[in-house]
């Protein structure tokens, strides 16, 4: 595929001195990190600086009688107990809603409960002191009384006329529900040869990150304004919202975000925490912090997944897929979670069904109940592992029933690399993906035959080990069509202002944001490469509202595709400005210059005209000099969102090799491959490490990580021993391959690459686990995939 | 997550350590490794008035071989256990036990000592003192006492140990000649607490046990060594003389449920161990019919 542009040359020619593009430099904030002088929310003070603890329900479900704070309030370092009533005074309480998600609903939810608790984990009092420790002393003086009520914990009762409604004012316990009718998928399932069924459980998980969430509020009287120090992906977001709630203006509030430690979607929402921790400060007067402790993580980061998904194919003896349905149930908690609601990954599940595949016959229902549990809301892939994990397993369903090999089965139906563009039954539109040159990129990296070949050797000997497959599509690049439409100030576009400053050295703002994933390496790459400026020359400025343009920060895979088209269109035009100062001050003309290894140079022959420096300090000191009626314009803005298409499909596939020993049902991860396209490769190794942090967090889905609730809503497994995070010693070694078909609707060509590890890392152990105990005519189709749960399978225990 | 309040105080000998614990009891605790009573503290499940810290105890930690018999003081780090040559040559099951304990992090504080008075049901080093017949000394301001480690464990966090005594050192006996020895565990991950697991110490002479301590661990409210051992010594092992034994275990063990597995998953991997362990320790791969047996 040819991508038509109007300044080729810049992305093409990777043998100049400055072309980053396509190559794996390193990350310009490695030192800064490695020396410890990275800038973390957690690690802040400020003078007068109130720490504040959160006292929250050990209830899922129960009624606040009343609290007394009054010993709380007497124990020395306290500077305040707030209640929600209380701070109610300063903050408006909000709704997660989006009306392009028709008919979800929810209740208002206040920054700290007032009057109920709604789960275990809830906020019921902020306790405010001069340090962390003596907050906790205090919280544990609080005497709340709670009347319990009977919590809404089973989902799959969530709707019966017997369960208690928890909001009654919505009615019932319903908050959002889509079906979806394409095709003739009744007359699709009659003329199949087989129909396949199976009920497909997710555990509820979470993102946990290594830094967990935290915000410094420091609210100045004088100036009435709010600054706010927080790990956050979306800035603008957190202004946005902060300002609406405690009745500001936007330019009343800046946010300032620096080092984040992960972030993986938790922290693209908004916590009732974090909002009380704004009014505290406006409150108190002062700055408050709050750092989630690890269990309060837990109990309050959002969760995700959780979802029973009862899925059919329908399948031609020759392989042929005629049709999907699924009726897919899941339950996010009592609030849909503010601002992008917790309706979104329900409905991606919807879309993404079947995505890689031929057939038009598909058919879906979801349903989203509300119970008393945390809240659940986007992470990492939102919808995606469950709607590959459901098509794959499937797939290979269909595939056993008629016998056929689960490569030959995907072959047969996925959509042919020709056939772009195209559309999913669900509507998606697809503008270029390579699902047949993927497959065969892999199979060639595996040696699938060689392996089929070792894994019935070893079959025989007792061992028993699985392949498996999985293709899936992923949503990058949103458009205004994921939130803007809906109502939600959740910029879609982004902004970079580039610079030369008076010594040649460029300053880059963006607003994109940076919690790892290298959006500072990959901006500067860009602009390096279109300016022919060395690398550590070009500085990124990101994560303040006061000092960067307006935009939506770094989630759903947009920072690169977005943020990177935004910082070559702005480099681009600086370029320009470049060219022609210099052209005025050599007596040529812009078209014979360009700019190489920080000079000017002349375009024919390459030679030097002038180092940048020079030009920089005739521009800036001495303009006297340049011809009559130069302005020189060394900066440079430009804005970018996706106009042509709602989302850049990428797509990919992934395969796991491992063994089961089904005397103990414990699975060993042996490999792991990889093969994605997300177009333009800006720095190769930024997007293997994408793809490897994806895929582990995939397999702990897979295998590990489940926010195990008993009946009566309490998390039991609210820490870092008994919930099980995927760990470097039971990872596999993930092997990543690329094919690149950039998108045609950008210059720069990048999709995102975040979240395709994540996407089918589950699908691909789920199925190779079912592929190593097919002899025993065991099928599961749970996660987490537990030595119990295979055990029981085997019919062992 | 922060600890309440507490009083601290250094030790600067063991009397001053028993004399602390004597006017304070149960109300004090013992900082060792910490690895175990830190986070406790931090989770505030445990709220101690006094800390009394013995890591300046030098006369607590090291390993010494004389005779036949290793000493190693209550203060002797996993990492020194398990770099030990001594430990290595002469109680070789714990060389291979210590990597199991968590993680390099931790073995690096954590103590002999800490981990044997904590008593936790799914550590593997209570088991192994079971498993090598150890005695726990421990001191009291009356004197000292010797426990074997059989006696020693009590309960879920329960030993012999009382409020006023301190664990001093434990003794192994050197391994003898044809002994052997096996360990495994299975845990979700690498580094955490056990399902189930299985510390085991052998003397094999002409193909069969002349003496065999298994030690279960993970599977009930302390390390269990297993009567069914008996069925397994002087004879010949064969597949239905195992699965004697196992069916014995299975009567014998009285395990939990949590969220890792139930108690039926756990007696089942305790038939597995035991299969695998007599198969290892026989080198006998035929044994190894896992939980089919």
């Amino acid at each position: 595929m040819t991508v038509t542009t109007s300044n080729p040359e810049v992305l093409s020619e990777l043998d100049r001195p400055n072309s980053y593009i396509g190559k794996s430099v390193p990350r310009p904030n490695l030192e800064r990190l490695m020396q410890g002088r990275g800038l973390y929310v957690s690690d802040m003070e400020l003078p007068r600086m109130g720490h504040v603890v959160f006292l929250r329900s050990p209830h899922a479900h129960a009624k606040i009688a009343g609290i007394d704070a009054a010993a709380a309030r007497s124990v020395p370092g306290v500077i305040a107990v707030v209640t929600g009533k209380e701070l109610a005074a300063v903050i408006t309480p909000w709704v997660g809603v989006l009306s392009h998600l028709k008919g979800l609903k929810s209740a208002p939810q206040h920054a700290i409960a007032i009057g109920r608790v709604c789960w275990q984990g809830e906020a019921v009092a902020a306790i405010v002191a001069t340090s962390r420790a003596v907050a906790e002393d205090a919280a544990e003086i609080v005497r709340v009384d709670y009347e319990e009520l009977e919590a809404v914990t089973d989902m799959r009762t969530a709707l019966d006329p017997a369960t208690p409604v928890i909001h009654p004012s919505l009615g019932d316990n319903l908050a959002f529900e889509r079906n979806l009718d394409a095709g003739e998928v009744d007359a699709a399932f009659a003329g199949s040869d087989a129909v396949v069924e199976a009920d497909f459980i997710f555990g509820r998980h979470t993102g946990v990150t290594l830094e967990p969430r935290s915000v410094v509020a420091d609210w100045n009287a004088a100036e009435v304004r709010l600054t706010i120090y927080q790990g956050t992906q979306a800035p603008h977001m957190v202004q946005n919202l902060a300002a609406l709630h405690l009745g500001l203006s936007e330019s009343q509030v800046r946010v300032v975000c620096k080092d984040v430690g992960g972030s993986f979607g938790i922290k693209v929402h908004l916590y009732a925490d974090e909002m009380a921790t704004y009014a505290l400060s406006k409150l108190l007067r002062r700055p408050i912090k709050f750092v989630a402790d690890r269990v309060e993580s837990f109990n309050t980061d959002i969760h995700a997944r959780d979802h029973r998904c009862l899925g059919r194919i329908g399948v031609r003896r020759d392989g042929v897929i005629t049709a999907f349905e699924i009726d897919d149930l899941t339950g996010i908690g009592p609030y849909s979670m503010y601002p992008r609601t917790s309706a979104i990954e329900a409905n991606q599940v919807v879309n993404l069904v079947g995505g890689p595949y031929v057939t038009k016959n598909y058919r879906a229902r979801t349903r989203v109940v509300l119970q008393n549990k945390n809240v659940m809301c986007q992470y990492r892939a939102v919808g995606h592992p469950i709607a590959c994990s459901v098509t794959e397993g499937l797939v290979d369903l269909a595939a056993a029933k008629i016998g056929m090999d689960p490569v030959e089965i995907r072959r047969r139906n996925l959509i042919a690399d020709n056939a772009y563009p195209c559309a999913s039954p669900s509507g998606l539109r697809f503008e270029l993906l390579s699902h047949h040159a993927a497959m065969n990129k892999l199979m060639t990296m595996m040696d699938y035959d060689a392996l089929r070949a070792e894994q019935a050797a070893l079959r025989s000997k007792g061992i028993h080990r699985g392949i498996g497959i999985a293709s899936f599509i992923e949503v990058t690049n949103p458009s205004a069509a994921f939130y803007g439409v809906g109502g939600a100030k959740i910029s879609s576009q982004d902004g970079v202002a580039v610079r030369l400053d008076a010594q040649g050295s460029v300053i880059c703002q963006t607003s994109i944001t940076e919690q790892g994933q290298g959006s500072e390496s990959l901006t500067a790459q860009i602009v390096g490469s279109v300016l022919g400026v060395s690398m550590e020359r070009v500085r990124v400025i990101l994560g303040d509202t006061d000092n960067t343009p307006y935009g939506g920060g770094t989630w759903a895979s947009r920072g690169a595709g977005i943020g990177g088209e935004a910082a070559l269109q702005a480099a681009k035009v600086l370029r320009r400005n470049i060219l022609d100062v210099a052209a005025a001050i050599l007596q040529s003309s812009s078209a014979e210059l360009d700019i190489a290894d920080n000079a000017i140079v002349n375009a024919g022959d390459g030679a030097s005209r002038m180092e940048l420096r020079e030009l920089a300090r005739i521009v800036y000191f001495r303009p006297d000099t340049l011809p009559p009626g130069v302005q020189p314009e060394l900066m440079a803005t430009r804005h970018f969102v996706p106009r042509e298409y709602p989302f850049a499909f990428t797509n990919g596939v992934q395969a796991s090799w491992l063994e089961v020993d089904t005397d103990t049902g414990f699975v060993k991860l042996l490999r792991h491959w990889v093969v994605e396209d997300c177009g333009t490769l800006i720095n190769p190794q930024l997007v293997d490490e994408q793809i490897r942090g994806g895929v582990v967090q995939g397999l702990g889905a897979a295998l590990f990580e489940k926010c195990a609730y008993d009946e009566r809503g309490q998390l039991t497994n609210a820490n870092m021993a008994d919930y099980l995070v995927p760990m470097s010693g039971e990872m596999p070694d993930i092997d990543v391959g690329h094919v690149v078909s950039p998108t045609a609707e950008t210059e720069l060509g990048a999709k995102g690459a975040g979240e395709a590890g994540t996407a089918g890392a589950a699908a691909a152990v789920a199925n190779a686990v079912n592929d190593a105990l097919r002899p025993f005519g065991a099928v599961i189709t749970e996660i987490p995939l537990t030595p119990q749960t295979i055990l029981t399978a085997l019919g062992r225990i | 997550m922060k600890a309440a309040a507490f009083a601290y105080a250094r030790a600067t000998s063991v009397m001053n350590a028993l004399e602390l614990l004597g006017a304070h009891g149960d109300r004090a605790k013992v900082l060792s490794g910490g690895q175990s009573l830190m986070p406790a503290m931090n989770l505030r499940l445990i709220s101690p008035e006094l800390i009394i810290d013995i890591g300046e105890l030098a006369e607590l930690r090291g390993i010494a071989v004389s005779g036949s018999i290793i000493r190693i003081g209550a203060l002797t780090r996993h990492v020194d256990l398990l770099k030990s040559p001594d430990i290595a040559a002469h109680a070789p099951l714990l060389t291979e036990a210590i990597a199991h304990v968590a993680h390099p992090a931790i073995r690096n504080r954590g103590t002999i000592g800490g981990s044997l008075a904590h008593a936790d049901p799914a550590s593997e080093l209570p088991a192994c003192m079971v498993a090598l017949n150890a005695t726990i000394i421990v001191r009291g301001q009356g004197g000292e006492r010797r426990v074997a480690a059989e006696d020693f464990f009590k309960g879920i966090y329960e030993t012999d140990l009382s409020a006023q005594e301190l664990l001093i050192s434990v003794e192994l006996p050197v391994a003898g000649k044809n002994s052997r020895h096996f360990f495994h565990e299975f845990a979700r991950r690498h580094g955490d607490y056990a399902i189930a697991g299985l510390a085991a110490q052998a003397i094999v002479e002409k193909d069969a046990f002349t003496d065999l301590r298994l030690v279960f661990f993970a599977v009930g409210d302390r390390p269990v060594l297993a009567r069914a051992a008996t069925n397994l010594v002087n004879v010949t092992i064969t597949p239905p003389v195992l699965a004697t034994a196992s069916a014995a275990l299975g009567e014998d063990l009285d395990p939990q449920d949590d969220q890792q597995a139930s108690a039926s998953m756990r007696r089942h991997l305790a038939k597995v161990l035991l299969a695998r362990g007599a198969s290892a320790l026989l080198g006998r791969p035929d044994l190894n019919a896992g939980g089919r047996a």
